[in-house]
């Protein structure tokens, strides 16, 4: 150490010192050299390799999540056109029953109308066949009621002279 | 660095560029292990541990060191496309061997006792000479004799012409020179300033001054020892660009 301290202030720079030169530029050329090495064989190509691995990933994933996109608008389309059918459907099946039960309903209604029909049909044949008999009963009544109260008075009650009478009070 | 003998104050701020055997002895050949051995050795292994080790994994999502391993990457693979345009790129590895070389070499000669390869002018001087005796070799190689008329400025009016040829001639012999003592310079002037002011903390009256300079220093080296890095590196794309780009920029 005594002899470098020395030396070093009769040379000034250390930097100026050309016995060194040989000896720093042997080493810094090996160094060099390694680094080269190191660079070219290992750490390039590997971080080359890395950053366009990066990029396919980042494109690939932009494409899938393109594709994604795209699938779930188609997705969402199928649904509102299903439910936009769904819709349609329960529509028709909603008229269809309305008219199938107007149908019954008018069918029904003509049944009971025309039943209400036959019995009142009926019913007013009745109301004329009682009132035909009853009418044929006042004038058989009328007639012996009649003979009876002309017996009753001593008359001999002649019977056509009294169901004239009769026919003629029943008409007035 | 200490008070010697008589209490007077000694300071050497030089000595930490002392080459230095590092096995004793003192007699220094050319393949002699030496201090520059040893710190351009961990140079090159802080590099492999950043760009071997740190990347190893791989990984698509990139851990802390991938991820600067990734950045200065990017950063010198943009730089080389754009300065030295597209033709330029295929001597990326260089350009990347250059930078790291250099970053390498300025930090870890920041580390305290450590001895700072890249304040050398033989280093630099190698570096910078590398890099002028490649733009020359490949400009004459892709262009032929057509890379001197990067010496005739065509815009420039006829009577000037040559003059302007021989200033253009000029600057691009300087060229190495520059390249390499601004490199070595600034990293020989920090050192030193580092050590004087470390050589003065030692007076008590002044050692806490003393001390708050060497933290500031210290951060503004740490600035240098990567603007540096980067000054000489971009130089070199722009000294490729002559060499492989269009004349005209």
């Amino acid at each position: 150490m005594a002899t470098e301290h020395g030396a070093a202030p009769a040379v000034g720079m250390p930097q100026l010192d050309t016995t060194t030169y040989a000896n720093q530029i042997f080493w810094l050329a090996i160094a060099l050299v390694a680094i080269y090495l190191i660079l070219t064989r290992i750490a390039l190509p590997r971080i080359a390799a890395v950053l366009s691995e990066r990029k396919g990933t980042i494109t690939n994933d932009l494409l899938m999540a393109e594709e994604l996109k795209s699938k779930a608008k188609a997705a969402e389309a199928a649904y509102n056109e299903a439910l936009a059918q769904a819709r349609a459907e329960a529509g028709r099946i909603v008229a269809e029953a309305r008219a199938a039960i107007q149908r019954d309903l008018d069918a029904a209604t003509a049944k009971a109308d025309a039943e209400i029909a036959a019995k009142l049909a009926q019913s007013e044949a009745r109301i004329a066949e009682i009132r035909a008999t009853a009418a044929d009963s006042v004038v058989a009544v009328a007639t012996d009621t009649a003979e009876a109260l002309v017996a009753a008075l001593g008359g001999r009650a002649d019977a056509a002279m009294v169901a004239a009478a009769v026919a003629g009070r029943i008409k007035g | 660095m200490a008070t010697g003998e008589g209490g007077g104050l000694s300071i050497h701020p030089m000595d930490q560029f002392i080459v230095k055997p590092l096995f004793g002895g003192t007699e220094i050949a050319f393949y002699t292990p030496t201090n520059v051995t040893l710190w351009l050795a961990v140079a090159v292994a802080a590099i492999a541990a950043l760009f071997v080790l740190g990347t190893r994994a791989q990984d698509v999502v990139p851990g802390r060191s991938q991820s600067i391993a990734e950045l200065i990457y990017g950063f010198i693979h943009n730089m080389v496309e754009e300065v030295a345009g597209h033709d330029g790129a295929k001597f990326f590895p260089y350009v990347m061997t250059l930078f790291l070389f250099i970053l390498s070499a300025n930090l870890v000669g920041l580390i305290p006792m450590s001895f700072t390869t890249t304040s050398h002018i033989a280093v630099t001087a190698t570096l910078a000479l590398a890099v002028f005796l490649a733009v020359t070799i490949v400009g004459f190689v892709r262009k032929g004799p057509a890379f001197l008329a990067m010496f005739w400025v065509s815009s420039a009016p006829l009577p000037l012409r040559p003059i302007l040829a021989v200033i253009e001639l000029i600057s691009y012999f300087v060229r190495p020179l520059s390249h390499s003592i601004r490199l070595a310079g600034n990293l020989m002037a920090g050192h030193a300033v580092l050590k004087v002011f470390a050589g003065f903390a030692s007076i008590a009256l002044v050692s806490p001054v003393a001390i708050g300079a060497m933290a500031a220093i210290y951060a503004l080296e740490l600035l240098v020892a990567v603007v540096q890095a980067y000054v000489f590196t971009i130089l070199t794309c722009v000294y490729l660009r002559d060499a492989v780009g269009d004349a005209h920029h």
